[in-house]
């Protein structure tokens, strides 16, 4: 059997796999009817997961949206989608691996589907950068919701990037550029755009694909403006498990203060103990909220979806704003 | 943070005993030269010798640029909250009052309407001083209620950058005002507006990865720092020295991501005929 990769507050969980593991191994051999005492450890395995990924703090959170074997946006793509076209490239550069572009049927609908793709093996995650996209990823990306908004095709986007890479060929390539355009022109496309969060949401490299109608949130994974190392080796002057920690819990990363901040509008749940233990769930409720939201935003005039997404973008912030108003606006 | 050009000599030449009245001369960083301090001040905080362009905070760049009197303030009555109850070494509140303290200003932006060489327009201004010009809700908010003004009143809107990138005590908040700014901008050009970015040394991170890059017209500052990642985060990441001049305004004119690079003397002139030549 494959070596399990166990998180650091996984490991009470260890004990009791290895206990049903010996004791399946000798109910198959035939030699009594262990049933009862299978069912009852897995019973208090299901518990202890219960509990432990009830009480995940910020920092565990984001090891959960990083585990190795967390669903990525080509795994969804085939658990999700009735039939994928892939298309590639930016027609100026290259294509970038690191997103994932194509045509795509999710229940009745037909999209667009874009997404982060970090790599599964060691040659596809040094291809895709582990999911840091660069320049010409982000222009295929915009370049597919563009076609798609001449068809008039939703876009559906699946973030999962640490950041945008950090590099040289995607300084001079205009990395920034290419995020910040895509800001613009993801605002005022007139096809509806959900975007969901799947794993890790870093910063401007995942914003670059997010600016969308509904924006949720699986469950464990996170979203902020900077990586909790990159935040602890900036304000904390070092980054350590204990930094991390302060940091992750001080950036507000998580999928529920995000919803509780309205940078977010909703949580998908995952299952008990996390999107890996069981994919096949994970997606049908990313579908669910897919075909439903679509469902509601078909609804609407497609050229009034600018100004709607505006209004979502424009509230966001927090700031006290003392009286007399200025006189500036006449309105 | 300290400004490039507040390092005095008798900082520099630290224990010894030096006769020259603080502040008075400096060391050019750039040309390492002694210059005299008012000469490099009345000369548009450049290096009379060299040429290198001083830090200047928003208050200065304002005066340089509009037209003696004419800036009205506005958007004056936002101030910065603590949404996250933010902590790190210190908390965020602290943090902020320091800066207020430091500064005398309320937040790192001044926005308001100009006249640059007689033609009305939408000024803002970041403020390196203060928080590194870092993004904050209301900074965020102060420059897209001045893209919105821009947009309703048909002005040219000018944007000079100077930042370190996101406020990450306000985190999610903080890069949520990258779509509010780019998306505010969308409108301006849709509506036909004319948007002159300028960029100054350092741009980077969130603020160049939106609203900074959104110019149809984008200058900047000669031999300003501006680019997506940090310098460092780069050198960590791939392991290699980093080629002389990468991530200046010149290395960004070669790779064809800003329009031109502009000696601060003639930053009005050129504001203004970009201005004539939009028809605005």
């Amino acid at each position: 059997m494959a070596i399990k990769y166990h998180l650091e507050f996984e490991k009470p969980l260890v004990d009791l796999e290895q206990q049903i593991e010996v004791l399946e191994g000798s109910a198959e051999a035939g030699q009594s009817d262990l049933t009862k005492e299978i069912a009852a450890l897995r019973k208090s395995h299901h518990q202890m997961l219960r509990k432990i990924y009830n009480s995940l703090t910020p920092w565990d959170t984001v090891r959960v949206a990083r585990h190795p074997a967390r669903p990525q946006c080509r795994d969804y793509i085939g658990l999700i989608c009735k039939d994928f076209c892939e298309l590639k490239g930016d027609r100026r550069y290259g294509d970038d691996p690191a997103i994932v572009t194509g045509f795509a049927r999710i229940g009745s609908h037909k999209v667009m589907l874009i997404g982060h793709h970090k790599g599964r093996d060691t040659n596809e995650k040094l291809a895709c950068h582990f999911g840091c996209a660069h320049p010409e990823g982000y222009r295929k990306a915009l370049l597919k919701m563009k076609l798609a908004e001449k068809f008039g095709l939703p876009v559906v986007t699946l973030v999962d990037t640490p950041g945008a890479y950090p590099g040289l060929g995607a300084e001079q390539r205009g990395q920034a550029e290419a995020i910040a355009v895509n800001l613009r022109e993801m605002s005022r496309l007139k096809v509806p755009i959900l975007s969901l969060v799947i794993g890790e949401g870093g910063s401007g490299g995942a914003l670059g694909i997010a600016v969308a109608d509904r924006v949720a949130m699986l469950e464990h994974a996170w979203y902020s403006v900077i990586s909790p190392e990159g935040c602890a080796a900036i304000l904390w002057k070092v980054a350590n498990e204990q930094t991390n920690l302060a940091a992750a819990e001080a950036l507000a990363l998580t999928a529920r203060r995000n919803k509780r901040l309205g940078i977010i509008d909703q949580v998908i749940k995952e299952p008990v103990g996390g999107a890996h233990r069981d994919a096949k769930a994970t997606a049908g409720s990313i579908e669910k909220w897919i075909t439903a939201n679509l469902a509601e935003l078909k609804r609407l005039k497609p050229a009034g979806l600018p100004a709607r997404r505006y209004e979502r973008f424009r509230h966001i912030g927090q700031f006290r704003e003392s009286r007399p108003a200025p006189v500036t606006t006449d309105d | 943070m300290t400004q490039a050009g507040a390092r005095s000599w008798t900082e520099s030449r630290e224990g010894r005993e030096v006769k020259i009245p603080e502040g008075l001369w400096l060391s050019c960083p750039a040309c390492e030269e002694m210059i005299y301090r008012k000469q490099m001040e009345a000369n548009a905080h450049v290096c009379p010798l060299c040429d290198h362009h001083f830090r200047i905070g928003a208050q200065e760049r304002v005066r340089q640029l509009s037209d003696a009197n004419t800036f009205e303030p506005m958007f004056e009555n936002l101030s910065t909250v603590d949404p996250l109850k933010f902590v790190d070494l210190k908390s965020y509140k602290q943090r902020l009052k320091a800066e207020q303290q430091k500064t005398g200003q309320k937040e790192g932006v001044q926005c308001g309407r100009a006249f640059v060489k007689g033609r009305a327009v939408m000024l803002c201004c970041l403020d390196l001083t203060f928080f590194m010009g870092t993004l904050s809700s209301v900074v965020g908010e102060k420059i897209t209620r001045s893209i919105e003004h821009a947009t309703e009143h048909d002005l040219p809107l000018i944007i000079v950058s100077c930042s370190g990138g996101a406020r990450m005590q306000e985190s999610g908040f903080s890069l949520m005002q990258m779509a509010k700014t780019s998306a505010a901008l969308a409108r301006h050009d849709d509506a036909g507006g004319l948007f002159i970015s300028v960029l100054t040394d350092p741009t980077t991170g969130g603020v160049t990865a939106s609203f900074a890059m959104l110019g149809d017209v984008i200058l900047a500052e000669p031999k300003a720092l501006i680019g997506f990642a940090g310098p460092r985060v780069i050198k960590q990441t791939i392991r290699q020295e980093l080629p002389a001049g990468f991530q200046t305004s010149e290395f960004l004119l070669d790779a064809g991501i800003i329009d031109r690079v502009v000696h601060r003397q003639e930053l009005r002139n050129e504001i203004a005929r970009i201005v004539d030549f939009a028809n605005k």
